[in-house]
């Protein structure tokens, strides 16, 4: 982990913070340090509760399902059917079979329909789990497909004209106001060592913040029990700025990751993260 | 998900019809708006009577949607300021200042308009998310400048219009201000106003003392 992130995470929210007192027992001044969050870390060892999300996303990847009852081992995530590692760090990407840039919930989404047969609309109302949820499939694959990608440098590719193309809607989307508030993406994220309230606010308009903010993700939120993937980080910024519901491996969220990738350089992949 | 689609396209084209000449193509140097919005519409669905009209831009947000955050000309700063000028509703009676206690849970409170959030409860108008307000509390954001001893302004009446204004509408003073417009979008009402003015300027309100 970065020093960048352990600041990030060392400034962890009310209810991690409460939660760590009540672990560790300690005193006030412990809740206002920057170390808290490295010393709850510390207490998991290497261990990140997202393993278990591993190796169920591992069985769901093998998994016959679906009308057809096959699994997903023919799914091409970009380096040929099958293939799973470094999958994840070359993603988004174009893919020649359906002439679109595909982030990895796009990719799964896609697989699921053309090869099991599965029907869209049910897979994308049950993508994410509510809070207080078991975690889903698609969470799970997600878990499992960004680790076996985890030391493997960044790489959004730029090489086709649909990946560009996706690179500047990205920009723009990222800096559109609107809504009752008048929010960008831009509004808490332009700007180095910004805060809303103690949540740490990484600029994604720089390679160290983008670099980051991609790394990590998906995570294991440990104030919700639960993996969350970067089209949900996706969704719940979407969401704060009083917009509607921003759809799993939809074109906008797709443009968003690859102006983040783009942005965040050749970043080595941290994924699965461990965030407040 | 054919008919969806179909019925996607439909709300766009009704939406260019509706908003024609405000809604496309007049961010400068950039991508089109028209191609951004139809790829929003497509990308986003209506949820807890949070709707896809929610995408379609005001003059001011299309003029403060680039990198330099700033309109293209001082002249269009200019007008957008005027306007948000004459956007400000300030209370007839007079009467600016309510309860600083009701200010406070106003401002600690960051409920309101998203999808996840129950539309029969009243707005938080969430300030601390962004400005240290009282001192004593240390969960204060920073995009914002701090606000603590707001109150040694004084309540000269040039002090309340415009302590008021920026509330209303914070256009006023800065053009493309990070800030909403808690009044002039509804977000909170004139009565939430007065109390969170009370916050800011009253002498035993905990951000002045």
């Amino acid at each position: 982990m970065n020093t960048y992130a352990t600041q990030v995470l060392g400034k962890a929210g009310y209810s991690f913070v409460a939660g760590l007192l009540m672990m560790l027992g300690s005193g006030l001044l412990a809740a206002q340090s920057d170390d808290t969050f490295s010393e709850y870390r510390d207490m998991f060892g290497d261990d990140n509760p997202a393993i278990f999300v591993i190796e169920e996303g591992a069985d769901f990847w093998l998994q016959a399902n679906g009308p057809r009852q096959v699994s997903l081992e023919a799914c091409d995530l970009g380096l040929g059917p099958g293939v799973v590692a470094g999958a994840y760090a070359s993603l988004p990407r174009y893919f020649a079979d359906t002439g679109t840039v595909m982030d990895l919930e796009a990719r799964l989404l896609h697989c699921m329909t053309e090869l099991q047969g599965r029907s869209r609309p049910q897979l994308l109302s049950s993508s994410y789990s509510g809070s207080g949820g078991q975690g889903t499939e698609m969470e799970a694959l997600v878990t499992y497909i960004a680790e076996q990608s985890q030391g493997v440098a960044l790489a959004v590719s730029q090489k086709y004209p649909q990946e560009l193309q996706a690179y500047h809607l990205g920009e723009e989307i990222f800096f559109r106001r609107a809504g009752p508030y008048d929010f960008s993406c831009a509004t808490c994220h332009r700007q180095d060592g910004k805060r809303i309230r103690l949540q740490e606010l990484p600029n994604i308009t720089a390679p160290a913040g983008a670099g980051f903010a991609y790394s990590g993700w998906p995570a294991y939120r440990i104030s919700q029990g639960l993996v969350r993937t970067m089209g949900w980080r996706m969704q719940n910024c979407v969401r704060q700025q009083r917009l509607p519901q921003l759809q799993p491996g939809s074109p906008a969220s797709v443009a968003l990751q690859v102006y983040m990738g783009v942005n965040a350089g050749g970043v080595a992949m941290a994924a699965p993260g461990l965030k407040r | 998900m054919k008919k969806v689609q179909a019925v996607l396209m439909l709300l766009i084209a009704l939406c260019a019809t509706a908003t024609a000449g405000s809604s496309d193509g007049a961010t400068s140097g950039q991508a089109q708006a028209a191609p951004v919005l139809d790829v929003l519409n497509a990308s986003m669905k209506e949820k807890n009577g949070v709707g896809l009209d929610r995408l379609v831009q005001t003059d001011l947000q299309r003029a403060c949607s680039n990198a330099d955050d700033r309109p293209a000309s001082q002249e269009q700063a200019g007008a957008l300021r005027e306007q948000a000028m004459a956007s400000v509703v300030f209370p007839a009676d007079g009467n600016y200042l309510g309860d600083w206690r009701e200010g406070e849970k106003i401002a600690q409170n960051g409920r309101g308009m998203q999808y996840s959030d129950d539309p029969a409860t009243p707005n938080g108008g969430n300030c601390y998310a962004c400005h240290q307000l009282a001192p004593a509390e240390i969960a204060a954001g920073n995009l914002g400048p701090s606000l603590t001893g707001y109150g040694q302004r004084g309540q000269s009446r040039e002090v309340l219009q415009y302590t008021w204004a920026k509330i209303w509408n914070p256009n006023a003073s800065i053009v493309c201000s990070h800030m909403p417009r808690f009044g002039d979008a509804g977000i909170l009402t004139p009565g939430q106003i007065r109390d969170l003015m009370a916050l800011l300027l009253d002498p035993e309100s905990p951000v002045n003392r």
